[in-house]
């Protein structure tokens, strides 16, 4: 049967989020924490693969306690388990000590049930980087596909999967050996609203919970802030343009004057019939 | 690890169809003033099918060397094969600094190289420094959604890796003829080995103007109300011939396809003018577009932080504004167009 | 087929919660329906919560829930323009153990609510509107929710849905509101320092206070305004009867940008950065405008059914202590197996001879009074306000002097006639 894993993570909502100018720093209390949007379809791709084909979908995080919130959400979305590792021992974690957390759970997870296909939300809102899935891709030996935005065919009996990778200015159709390791664009679907069904299942679901002790063979000096290569000097807020001139008088006339001045740059609109 | 061992700054040149990417040769630009505070190379490494030519490009463009991996089944990006070549060279000739262009690829290898090393890799960078004296790479950023930035050090290890955003770093003045040291590499790999292929290739069919190379862009916000009032945009950008933008919040409301969207998510862009109508001016939105030669901001509420950001802002309702400015434009611009019409 | 559950409480609020949790405690299996993305996140009130409803429901919940701070003063300010008259008692048998009442943020205060309910096991689905109650055979049988495959069944449902109760409207048991039973009310929260705060309001650490303003407040329309401390936040609202603001052509932010404006106000809040923006409306209808409450098969608690003590600010409160009964009704009726309503009503019945009943029947006439008679907003407090300047101010002039004054700018043998008169109403309404 069908095995997919969505790596999913809960961040807190960049948009609506304060910062203490004096410390940039976030203020936690004012940016409520959120399903990573972009692997909210990671999820619902992994759950349409599952109509398609049959099997099971889990997903995967790496977070605090209350990222149990975010699994639940996934649960709504469609998935049928949700795994969880959290410890101090992960925190403050880069990518590459993400990835490798990830990959001792996703492992373990495998023990019980195989997995042929994980996938990956481009980025996180937070963190940013699209970084983590590769990572895991590498540390798994799977082909990681980034930028995917369409699964045309899961092949499990012959091993293959053929996608879609955007690219600047069109697409690549790849064909890749299963097992391994999608990432994909927010155009890959849309995340439908919710059963009342899934619902239910979402709010009565407990997921299996881990912590650093429940996965084999790991080496906790790659994890968390230890395990993590790259660290944070300084941070400052960014530079802000310092404003500009606000035309002035009635709009026919703030009109005229923006036209005026940007016909002194006539050139620009050669080749404009 | 030994860091004296490491040493040089490295560009790995993204190429397609037989062009090296904009923004390989804006890294060249930034690699080599890198390379000139620590009195060091500055090297590229270039993948590809019949590339090696590119190589002179490179050098016209600051490189000191090019490291070539030339070989057909190098002909489409795989992260596989890529990865591999890339490992290869950096455990070869061990260079200090790489950095990669923030592109699909660009990131796709970086990732992966960067978990084989393993090394620290910063994401999305758009301020690069070294430390003379010790050679730490300072890659800034933006985080949290834009709205601080951060400096990512990585003293553990090396190489030191960063992937850094397109437009924002700037190409150095072409010197024709500058020569360098074409180094040519192989490493064995069949396309056995290999479990990722590409079937097919699909360039996107429908024409557009494409905003990260338009000249002229002119961007709408919510603030046009809906797709309606989009279409004003559609209009002004065509009376301009202008690409037309759009912020996130236009483009999840599906008026206009994720390829137009400007800012931190988006596509960051450097137009001779940017027009941005309807915008609130959110610091994601800003980043994208804050190198504009010329920012004008229409937008009805005086206190839009998107004022903060411009040259000329205009203060008023964005479907009153508009349809004058097409009206003035086409009055000063479209001369040709009337003579044509009297002509007939 | 659609689930059943024993139970069903639309909305998750302190009504629809208190519910919840008592019948998730007998073992019940209940189902918490609510449209926000969290309880809490889309409600409104200025945040005074009462210890002992609370305490009904959950004993010692102050040790864990989520308080901002306890109320140790609570002022009342009788407004005029540049002016006011302050009573205030502050008592710190109120700072300790049992407490009498605490500010609250509702947005946290709710979750946590819900929280402590799903452990006794309800289960809570958020983001989920009920469209309509489904009856079958003239009884309610579950409810319709906005979501694919959205019905679900239940022996009962509880209507915990809020003022403007869709559902007990659709079901014909209230009619649309009068402006004369409803108070619009708006509130913002403004961030300001820990440390300010207890300077401003003069309060020891931790400690809190609630000022209830009268008069200028509202612009001498009926209602009222509010400014409590939180832990680093202020609520400051104000509120008054649709009546009042459609009579006056006032727009309830303007009402609120006034209060915020005023001189008596604005020093406590200045240098407070607003940090959210609400509105909401109360129900002030009182005890006359209380909807049928129990029918076959429903029950309607909290707000839905009207349940608020408008003259003391009191709603949550009897929004959970409704909601208990709701319960043990439930309980009770499980037991005999019979949701009719004849069963259900017992509900009615047991709220009618708690303290809910009782003080909705006590201050039945009071919003219609003050409606009615607009001179109390409108002309007393001022003129006490002018009083209290005349005697305070030291200008030479005696005491007596100021005394007879003050008794002769009041007005005629008549006027001073009316005045008495309704003090004596606004007592009998009151008392
Ligand atoms: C991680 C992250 C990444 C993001 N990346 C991007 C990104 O790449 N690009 C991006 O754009 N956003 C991005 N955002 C979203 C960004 O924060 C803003 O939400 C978005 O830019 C707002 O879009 P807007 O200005 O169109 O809409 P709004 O913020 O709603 O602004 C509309 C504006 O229109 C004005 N207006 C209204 N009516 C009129 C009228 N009739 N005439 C004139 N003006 C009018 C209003 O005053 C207002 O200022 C990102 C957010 C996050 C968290
Ligand atoms: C400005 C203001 C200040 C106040 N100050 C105080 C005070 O200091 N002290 C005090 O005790 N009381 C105060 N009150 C009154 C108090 O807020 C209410 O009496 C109390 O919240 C009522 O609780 P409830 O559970 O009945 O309703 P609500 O708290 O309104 O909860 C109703 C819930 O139902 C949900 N809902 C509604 N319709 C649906 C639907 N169709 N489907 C699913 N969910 C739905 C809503 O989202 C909401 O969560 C104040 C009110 C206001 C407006
Ligand atoms: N802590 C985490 N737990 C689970 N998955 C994660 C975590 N962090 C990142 N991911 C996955 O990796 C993707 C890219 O994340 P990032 O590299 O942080 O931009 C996300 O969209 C998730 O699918």
């Amino acid at each position: 049967m069908l095995h997919i894993v969505a790596c999913i993570k809960q961040v807190p909502d960049t948009k609506i989020i304060k910062m203490n100018p004096k410390t940039n720093t976030m203020d936690r209390a004012s940016a409520p924490a959120i399903l990573n949007p972009y692997d909210s379809h990671a999820v619902e791709e992994a759950v349409r693969l599952r109509s398609r084909y049959g099997g099971t979908v889990s997903v995967l995080t790496m977070g605090p306690p209350p990222a149990v919130k975010a699994i639940k959400k996934c649960i709504e979305i469609g998935a049928d388990e949700g795994y969880m590792i959290t410890d101090r021992a992960f925190a403050g974690a880069d990518t590459l000590a993400t990835s490798y957390a990830l990959t001792k759970a996703l492992q373990k997870i495998a023990e019980t049930r195989p997995i042929d296909l994980i996938i990956c939300g481009k980025m996180t809102i937070d963190g940013d980087t699209g970084q983590v899935g590769p990572g895991i891709a590498r540390r798994l030996d799977m082909p990681p596909l980034t930028s995917v935005n369409k699964v045309v065919e899961l092949n499990r009996e012959e091993g293959y999967a053929i996608v879609h990778r955007k690219l600047e200015d069109g697409y690549e159709v790849i064909r890749s050996t299963l097992p391994c390791l999608l990432s994909v664009e927010k155009e890959i679907n849309d995340v439908p609203y919710s059963t009342m069904t899934n619902m239910l299942r979402a709010a009565r679901y407990q997921p299996h919970i881990w912590s650093v002790n429940d996965l084999p063979d790991i080496d906790k000096t790659q994890l968390g802030l230890k395990g993590s290569p790259t660290i944070v000097s300084s941070v400052w807020a960014p530079e802000k343009p310092k404003g500009g001139t606000q035309l002035e008088g009635n709009p026919q006339e703030q009109v005229r004057q923006l036209i005026d001045i940007l016909l002194e740059r006539k050139e620009l609109f050669q080749g404009v019939t | 690890m030994n860091f004296e061992d490491y040493r040089g700054v490295w560009v790995f040149i993204e190429e397609k169809d037989g062009i090296i990417a904009e923004v390989a040769l804006e890294l060249l630009g930034a690699g080599r003033r890198l390379a000139d505070k620590r009195k060091t190379q500055l090297s590229g490494v270039l993948i590809g099918d019949q590339v090696t030519g590119l190589a002179q490009t490179a050098f016209e463009y600051g490189a000191d060397c090019v490291y070539v991996y030339d070989d057909p089944i190098y002909r489409f990006y795989r992260t596989e094969t890529y990865m591999r070549a890339m490992l290869a060279c950096v455990e070869k000739y061990k260079p200090e600094i790489l950095l990669y262009g923030a592109t699909s690829t660009g990131k796709d290898l970086a990732s992966a190289v960067a978990t084989d090393l393993p090394t620290g890799l910063t994401a999305d960078t758009t301020q690069l420094d070294v430390e003379e004296d010790t050679g730490l790479l300072l890659a800034s950023r933006p985080a949290f959604g834009g709205n601080i930035m951060a400096t990512i050090l990585c003293k553990k290890y090396r190489p030191q890796m960063a992937t850094v955003r397109p437009k924002v770093m700037k190409a150095l003045q072409r010197v024709p003829g500058r020569i360098g040291e074409i180094v040519e590499e192989s490493i064995p790999i069949t396309e056995e080995d290999i479990r990722t292929k590409v079937l097919e290739i699909v360039r996107a069919t429908t024409q557009r103007a494409r905003i990260d190379e338009a000249d002229i862009i002119v961007s709408g916000g919510k603030g046009l109300g809906g797709p309606a009032g989009f279409q004003l945009i559609h209009q002004l950008a065509e009376t301009l011939g202008a690409a037309v933008g759009a912020s996130r919040d236009v483009v999840e409301a599906g008026w206009i396809g994720h390829h137009h969207q400007v800012g931190q998510t988006g596509v960051t862009v450097t137009p001779k003018i940017y027009f941005a109508v309807g915008i609130s001016g959110a610091i994601q939105h800003i980043v994208g577009m804050q190198n504009s030669g010329l920012i004008i901001a229409i937008n009805k509420d005086p206190a839009a932080p998107i004022f903060q950001s411009c040259h000329y802002g205009i203060v008023g309702d964005a479907l009153e504004i508009v349809p004058m400015l097409i009206e003035g434009f086409k009055a000063a611009l479209g001369r040709k167009e009337e003579a044509d019409a009297r002509k007939v | 087929m659609p689930e059943k559950f024993d139970a069903i409480v639309v909305g998750a609020g302190p009504a629809g919660i208190a519910c919840a949790y008592e019948l998730a405690k007998a073992g019940v299996s209940v189902l918490l329906l609510e449209r926000g993305e969290y309880p809490g996140s889309k409600n409104v009130m200025g945040g005074v919560l009462y210890r002992k409803m609370m305490e009904e429901v959950i004993p010692d919940f102050h040790k864990e829930a989520p308080l901002e701070r306890p109320i140790v003063e609570q002022r009342f300010m009788m407004m005029d323009k540049s002016s006011a008259v302050t009573f205030s008692y502050k008592g710190l048998e109120w700072a300790q153990e049992p407490f009498n009442n605490f500010t609250v943020l509702r947005a946290k205060f709710d979750q946590w609510f819900a929280g402590k309910a799903v452990e006794k096991g309800a289960l809570l689905v958020n983001e989920t509107v009920v469209l309509e109650c489904i009856v079958e055979n003239g009884k309610v049988v579950g409810v319709r929710t906005d979501r694919p495959d959205g019905e679900l069944r239940a022996d009962v449902v509880v209507l915990a849905d809020g003022v403007n109760s869709l559902l007990a409207k659709s079901l014909g048991f209230h009619k649309e509101f009068r402006p004369d039973e409803v108070a619009l009310a708006t509130m913002e929260i403004l961030k300001l320092d820990k440390k300010l705060i207890e300077d401003r309001f003069n309060l020891e650490e931790g400690q809190g206070c609630t000022i209830e303003l009268f008069g200028d407040a509202t612009k001498g329309i009926l209602g009222t305004g509010f400014l409590y401390t939180n832990k680093d936040t202020l609520s400051i609202g104000v509120g008054s009867l649709l009546s009042g603001l459609i009579k006056h052509k006032i727009k309830p932010y303007e009402l609120m940008e006034y209060v915020k404006k005023h001189p008596m106000i604005r020093p406590y809040i200045q240098g407070a950065e607003p940090q959210e923006y609400l509105a909401h409306l109360i129900p002030e209808g009182g005890y006359r405008s209380i909807p049928k409450v129990a029918g076959a098969g429903v029950l309607v608690v909290g707000d839905a059914a009207q349940l608020v003590n408008a003259i003391h600010r009191e709603g949550s409160n009897m929004a959970m202590t409704s909601g208990r009964i709701a319960a043990e009704t439930i309980l009770a009726a499980k037991e005999r197996e019979d949701f009719s309503e004849e069963s259900l009503d017992l509900y009615r019945q047991r709220l009618m001879s708690s303290f809910v009943g009782q003080d909705m029947k006590k201050y039945k006439d009071s919003t219609h009074h003050f409606d009615k008679f607009p001179q109390y907003f409108e002309q007393y407090i001022p003129m006490m306000n002018k009083a209290m300047s005349q005697m305070l101010t030291v200008d030479g002039s005696s005491k007596w002097e100021k005394q007879k004054k003050i008794w002769r700018d009041i007005g005629t043998a008549k006027q001073k006639f009316k005045i008495a008169r309704d003090i004596y109403r606004a007592w009998k309404v009151m008392k």
